[in-house]
Order: structure tokens, then C-alpha cells, then sequence
């Protein structure tokens, strides 16, 4: 009788997810950022519907201040797993609704992408859309349900959440509601990563350790030197030996000075290192201590 | 290395997020900017609080209480843990219930000082509804007691009253101190006088889930058709085992049709394995062309459970509206959903004394038993031999809410409850 070790699990689980996706939704979407987390994804989508195609498309919000590297290798990875990608510009949101573009130093559009990927799920009429975040990003995510109810403002209220029981996840929603659902919820950084060695999943290059042109913040973090950041003439401009704990807007997820070139150098790096993902590489979070849950509030993902 | 999922049942004064606080913190599970965060905010107040850990949500820290379940993850050479920490006031038995569906082991959280309380017998009946096997009696704050012998031998004494009256057969007492760090990842200078494991020894030996030992049950969840050029014809029965095993061969039986076919195929990852096991997700194709949708059970042929539309189950009532009798729902049985109404309110059970009460409405947070009739007959098994074929929720047809979560008590009228309002009868 084959013995299951901790990652079978975790696979199981979430394939058991995405299949209650595709079972419950008429029209569900994957939100798929480039990154590890949505790599992830993918590979786990393959394991629970081929020899089937997936019963969604691949959904990219698009802030616009991306790594070159990792939006190649998007259209790469959707064309090599033959599945739709639907790629929607928070840029085109911003002429088309009048917003404001951020202004200062490092703009974020961060907290723009709400606009679009709430433009994205009216256009597509999407009921549920998956994504890759994890309970041990954030104090907030870990109470976030891994089907989670929206209204038609996207608003997450963590009081009124529905009662999430055994394996059994409750779709049914009324007209305007969406869910959202988070297969890898009880996966840690060091999971995922586990995960990438044990399937030899790829991923875009800014993962590994590179030589990479940086601007040295105040508080000693690395940003990488992207057309995106306005500095000022006395910016201290390094080149350092670098890599990425996750790929967001490039001008608030910050580098990490790291020499790990391979999968199992970035594990040992993890396990040695102790500063969670989210607190060493995204600069948006330390605004306020609860910044997470008031992003949430307002449907961010 | 595998994974064990356990529940903290206790309150904010039992020390039960300084429990936790304490397994991350000498686990080395807590990053460095959150230790950080920690102690700037612990400053101001005067000391590191690692209750602050386990602290989500700005609610709570304004009211200074956890208000819902919250996850938190670890992970020692041996083993993946991912504990539940549900709150534990009174009002809060939906959340104890969520949080104990899934866990495989429970630490029942004492304060040396007071003993085994109300609260202690009523999170530990929860528990055991739920199906959790093992325990832990944790004796906690004992230096407050002055590390006393004596008085942990009292509490467990006192404990044999609740194992006995819950037939619990794996109960560990372990005495410690939180705060101090006494037996939960390292064994403590301070009490010589227990030899037996620290907290986390214990929680990376016990055994985990056993779901391959029950009756195998496979559920549809989706049907894989590719209608591609090179499979025109592939229809896959894509699902997760609940339990037990299946292999290649298999007489089986389709419920609720009753047809039967043979397991020609089972596919993992698009490859043909001769055995696949629970909770492993599988793709299944059977030998003969039968009509199968979401939601339909396959079993071994030998291994038929009871297909029935009418059920008495226990019900942990999940809503501010009050149930009353009559009521219609749907009810959801993993991926099947179907119809139901509830006719009747046999009793409510008195989760602090174990009576039987008369009920003409459950209030949120009331365990009460009922009747139920579904409009398809459901192939179920009483919880007690099966927590996922056992198990289900009541969703509210309007607003689409989960209003109860359900074990399955009986599923053949010849054993259903005659309505004996405030007899003494507990069975778990």
C-alpha cells in the first residue's frame, strides 16, 4: 500500500480543491501573477484535470512594473500548457477610470490592481477565482477561508466568514458575490519549495541568485534598478549578488542579497534564514501593521 | 515525514495562545520580523507577550480575545504540523466544532490552579464528538503551583471522570508551564518527578490520520472529458479517496444507481497505478459506459454503504436565526448536494452535563439531534465509523450560508432515537 509523506498530502488537498472548483463554478478563473505560488498552481491544476484541459483560464493582473523575465516566462508556461491567458493592464484601468497613478519614489500599483482585477471578474462574469495565497503570508491570511466569499465590491469580512468544516467547501453564492478560493492556504514558503524540488517545477530566473543593479533603501533592503522608481541624485546605486523571495510590482518587492543559484540552496537559505517572505521583500506591508487586513477589506486579494 | 493536524482547546487564560507561542517560538518557527514586530510591540507594554503570535485579526487585539479559527503551521525533522487554535468561550462552540472536524488530536488546556472546569469537560465532549482520537491533558501553568506533584496528580485524577464517561482511549497528561517554557519542546529542570514525554515529543510520535483503515469511499467530483482527437471517447471520474483503498479490478458499485461496473483504470497524475489510497486525488475509469455525474458514490461491491433518504444526524447549529422544525436546506455530502428538510428536533444535548434536553428550536451554538429527509437518497455512513462519508452541512437555500455542520448518527430507522426528551443517554 503506497505511504503518503506530508507533500502527497498537501497535494491531495489541493487538488481535492480545485476539482470542488471546477465542480461547483460555471465559470471559475485562475489568477496567475508569474510567480512560484501560481506556478504552483499550475502543475497542480495539470495533476487533477489532464489528460483533460483546465475548466478556467489563466488570469494575470498586469500593474505594468514587472520583471521582464517573469512576464516572458508567463507567456511561455501558458503556451507550453496550452491553456488560455487572459492578461488585463492596471495602466488601462488607470486611463479609463481617471485614477491617479502613484506618485513618489517607489509607486506602488499595488493597491490599483484591486480596480482591475474587480474590472476583470465583471467582464468575464467569473464566479470563483483561485489564487496562491498562503496562511503563513500574513497574521491576516491566517484566518482567510479557503473558499472565501466577496461581495460585488470584492470586500472580505473576516466576522462574517462562513464556517469551514471538514473538507467540504461551500460555493453557493448569491448574484454579484464571487469567491475566492486558496488551494495552497496550508502550505508554508518552505513547502512550496519543497514542492518545486520534488516535481522539478521551473521557474523565472529572478528566483536564482544574479548579478542585478540595486537601489539601497533607508532600512538597508535592496529594490532592483527598474525605469519604474524616480530617485533622487544621491540614490546609492549598487550591483549586488541577488535574488527574489516573491515577483510582484518590482517597485516594492525587494531583492535579497543571496548567492542560492538552485532549488536546494534557495531551501537551505530558508531554513537558515527566519525572515518570512512577506516581511523581508514586500515594503507595502510595513506601512501599517495591519496593512494586509485593510487591503483585504478592500478586495485586494 | 508526515503531517498531523491538532486543535488547542482552552481559553485565553488557560495560556492556550502562549502554548502555542511557546511551540513556534522554541521550534524556531517564528521569522525574525515578526519576533521583531513582536518586541516593539511588546515593549510598549512592558514584556515579549508570544500570545501575540497567535493574535490575527485587528478585532481581536482591540478586544484583546481570538474571535474565530485561526492556522498556524510548523515543521520539526519528524513531522508537519498545522494546529487549529479555535477560541474557547462559551458562546464560541461553532468555532471549537470547525476547528476539531479536522484535527487528529486535540490538547485539552488546564490551569494548574483550577483544575478540570466546566469549560474542560465541555471542549473535551466536543472534541470526541468530532471524532478526534487522541488527547492531551495539558496541565498548564504549574509554576504557579510551585512545580507541586501533587496537585497534577489531582487534575489527572479528576480527569478519569470525563475519559471514562467519553470511552477516550488515548488521553496524555503532560504537566508544564507555557510561560516558562516547562515540557513542551524542551523537558523541564523544574519537575524531575514526570518522566514521561515533553509536549512536542509526544505530538511527533502519536499516530495520525488513519483514514486508510476505514471502508474505502470515493466521491465524483468532476467528470474529465477531453473529446480531443486522440481521446475521443475518455471519460474520467476524477475524485479524492476518503478512505480506505482501491486497486485496479475492482468490482464496483455506482451509488445511488446501484449500477455496477469494474475499475478498468486508476490514474494518478496521468499515470496508471495498480493502488491508490486515502486522501490521495485519483482519476477512476470504469470497464462499461454508465451514466455517472458529481457526486456519485463508487464503492467496492463488498463494501456497499446504506443508501437512504431519511437520516438522524447531530448538528452543531451555526446561525443567529434559530432552527426550528420544518425547515427546508440543502444539504451537502462533500460533492453531492441535494435537497433536505428537517422534520424533527429530537433533543438538545447539554454539551456540560451530557442531558438530553427538550427542544422546541436550536440557538446558535446549540448541539442538537434531528430527523432528516433528503429529496435523492445519499449513500452515508454514521460518522463514528466514517468522518468524511459521516459527515455534512446544511446550507440556507437564500443566503447561501453554512447554518450547520452534521454528523451522521443513523441511517437505518431500525436504530433511529425514540424521542425521549431529558433521558441520559450519550453514545459517541
Amino acid at each position: 500500500m503506497p505511504t503518503l509523506d506530508y507533500l502527497d498530502r498537501l497535494e491531495a488537498e489541493a487538488i481535492h480543491i480545485l476539482r470542488e472548483v471546477a465542480g461547483q463554478f460555471e465559470r471559475p478563473a485562475l489568477l496567475f501573477s508569474g510567480g512560484k505560488d501560481s506556478i504552483v498552481l499550475t502543475r497542480l491544476a495539470e495533476k487533477a484535470f489532464r489528460p483533460g484541459k483546465f475548466p478556467f483560464p489563466l488570469v494575470h493582473v498586469d500593474t505594468g512594473h514587472n520583471f521582464p523575465e517573469v512576464l516572458a516566462f508567463r507567456d511561455a508556461l501558458a503556451a507550453q500548457l496550452g491553456e488560455k491567458l487572459v492578461v488585463r493592464k492596471v495602466e488601462d484601468t488607470i486611463k479609463q477610470k481617471g485614477l491617479q497613478d502613484p506618485t513618489g519614489k517607489y509607486p506602488s500599483r499595488n493597491p490599483l490592481q484591486t480596480y482591475t482585477l474587480l474590472d476583470v471578474i465583471e467582464e468575464f462574469e467569473f464566479d470563483a477565482c483561485i489564487g496562491g495565497a498562503r496562511r503563513d503570508e500574513e497574521k491576516a491570511r491566517a484566518k482567510e477561508r479557503i473558499f472565501s466569499v466577496r461581495d460585488d465590491f470584492g470586500q472580505w469580512d473576516p466576522k462574517r466568514q462562513r464556517p469551514e468544516l471538514w473538507n467540504i467547501y461551500n460555493g453557493k453564492i448569491q448574484k454579484g458575490e464571487n469567491v475566492r478560493v486558496f488551494p495552497i492556504s496550508n502550505w508554508t514558503e518552505l513547502d512550496v519549495w519543497n514542492y518545486i524540488r520534488r516535481e522539478n517545477i521551473a521557474l523565472p530566473e529572478i528566483y536564482f541568485a544574479h548579478e542585478r543593479q540595486c537601489v539601497v533603501l533607508p532600512g538597508g533592503q535592496l529594490l532592483g534598478l527598474t525605469e519604474h522608481l524616480h530617485l533622487d541624485a544621491d540614490d546609492e546605486i549598487v550591483s549586488r549578488q541577488v535574488r527574489f523571495r516573491t515577483v510582484g510590482d518590482a517597485t516594492c518587492t525587494a531583492a535579497v542579497a543571496s548567492d542560492a543559484s538552485t532549488v536546494e540552496d534557495i531551501i537551505a537559505d530558508i531554513i537558515q534564514a527566519k525572515v518570512s517572505e512577506r516581511g523581508a521583500t514586500r515594503l507595502d506591508d510595513t506601512i501599517s501593521e495591519t496593512g494586509m487586513e485593510d487591503r483585504k477589506r478592500n478586495g485586494y486579494f | 515525514m508526515d503531517l498531523l493536524r491538532f486543535i488547542t482547546c482552552g481559553s485565553v487564560d488557560d495560556g492556550k495562545s502562549t502554548l502555542i507561542g511557546r511551540l513556534l517560538y522554541d521550534s524556531d518557527s517564528v521569522s525574525l520580523d515578526i519576533l521583531a514586530a513582536l518586541e516593539s510591540r511588546g515593549a510598549a507594554q512592558g514584556n515579549v507577550d508570544l500570545a501575540l503570535l497567535t493574535d490575527g485579526l485587528k478585532a481581536e487585539r482591540e478586544q484583546g480575545i481570538t474571535i474565530d479559527v485561526a492556522y498556524k503551521y510548523f515543521t520539526t525533522p519528524r513531522r508537519k504540523f498545522i494546529i487549529t487554535d479555535a477560541p474557547g468561550h462559551v458562546q464560541y462552540t461553532r468555532n471549537m466544532v470547525t476547528g476539531a472536524s479536522n484535527a487528529d488530536l486535540a490538547i485539552v488546556l488546564v490551569d494548574a490552579r483550577h483544575g478540570v472546569i466546566e469549560q474542560t469537560r465541555r471542549h473535551s465532549i466536543i472534541a470526541a464528538l468530532l471524532g478526534i482520537k487522541h488527547f492531551v491533558l495539558a496541565v498548564n501553568k504549574m509554576d504557579l503551583v510551585g512545580y507541586d506533584e501533587d496537585v497534577f496528580h489531582k487534575i489527572v485524577a479528576d480527569y478519569q471522570d470525563i475519559t471514562k464517561l467519553l470511552k477516550l482511549t488515548d488521553v496524555t497528561p503532560i504537566p508544564m508551564s507555557a510561560l516558562q517554557g516547562d515540557n513542551i519542546v524542551r523537558n523541564s529542570e523544574h519537575m524531575a518527578w514526570y518522566t514521561g514525554p515533553n509536549l512536542l515529543e509526544h505530538l511527533e510520535a502519536v499516530p495520525g490520520a488513519e483514514e486508510t483503515k476505514a471502508e474505502p469511499r470515493f466521491q465524483v467530483q468532476y467528470v474529465v472529458r477531453p473529446q480531443t482527437a486522440e481521446l475521443p471517447d475518455y471519460r474520467g471520474y476524477a475524485g479524492q479517496i476518503q478512505s480506505g483503498s482501491y486497486r485496479r479490478g475492482d468490482k464496483v458499485q455506482v451509488l445511488p444507481s446501484g449500477l455496477e461496473s469494474t475499475i478498468e483504470a486508476i490514474e494518478i497524475n496521468q499515470q496508471e497505478v495498480e493502488e491508490a489510497v486515502a486522501p490521495q486525488g485519483v482519476i477512476i475509469r470504469l470497464a462499461d459506459d454508465v451514466d455517472i455525474s458529481r457526486g456519485d458514490t463508487i464503492v467496492p461491491a463488498h463494501h456497499v454503504p446504506h443508501l437512504t433518504r431519511e437520516l438522524e444526524a447531530t448538528l452543531c447549529w451555526m446561525a443567529e436565526t434559530p432552527l426550528r422544525a420544518g425547515r427546508r436546506f440543502l444539504l451537502q455530502h462533500h460533492a453531492a448536494l441535494v435537497k433536505a428538510s428537517l422534520p424533527t428536533i429530537l433533543y438538545r444535548l447539554d454539551v456540560q452535563s451530557l442531558t438530553h434536553l427538550g427542544a422546541e428550536e436550536a440557538r446558535l451554538n446549540d448541539i442538537v439531534r434531528v430527523r432528516l429527509k433528503t429529496a435523492v437518497p445519499l449513500a452515508a455512513d454514521p460518522y463514528r465509523q466514517n468522518r468524511k462519508s459521516g459527515s455534512f452541512i446544511l446550507v440556507d437555500e437564500q443566503t447561501g450560508n453554512t447554518v450547520a455542520a452534521g454528523l451522521i448518527e443513523a441511517v437505518d430507522p431500525d436504530y433511529f432515537t425514540v424521542a425521549e426528551p431529558g433521558a441520559v443517554a450519550f453514545s459517541i
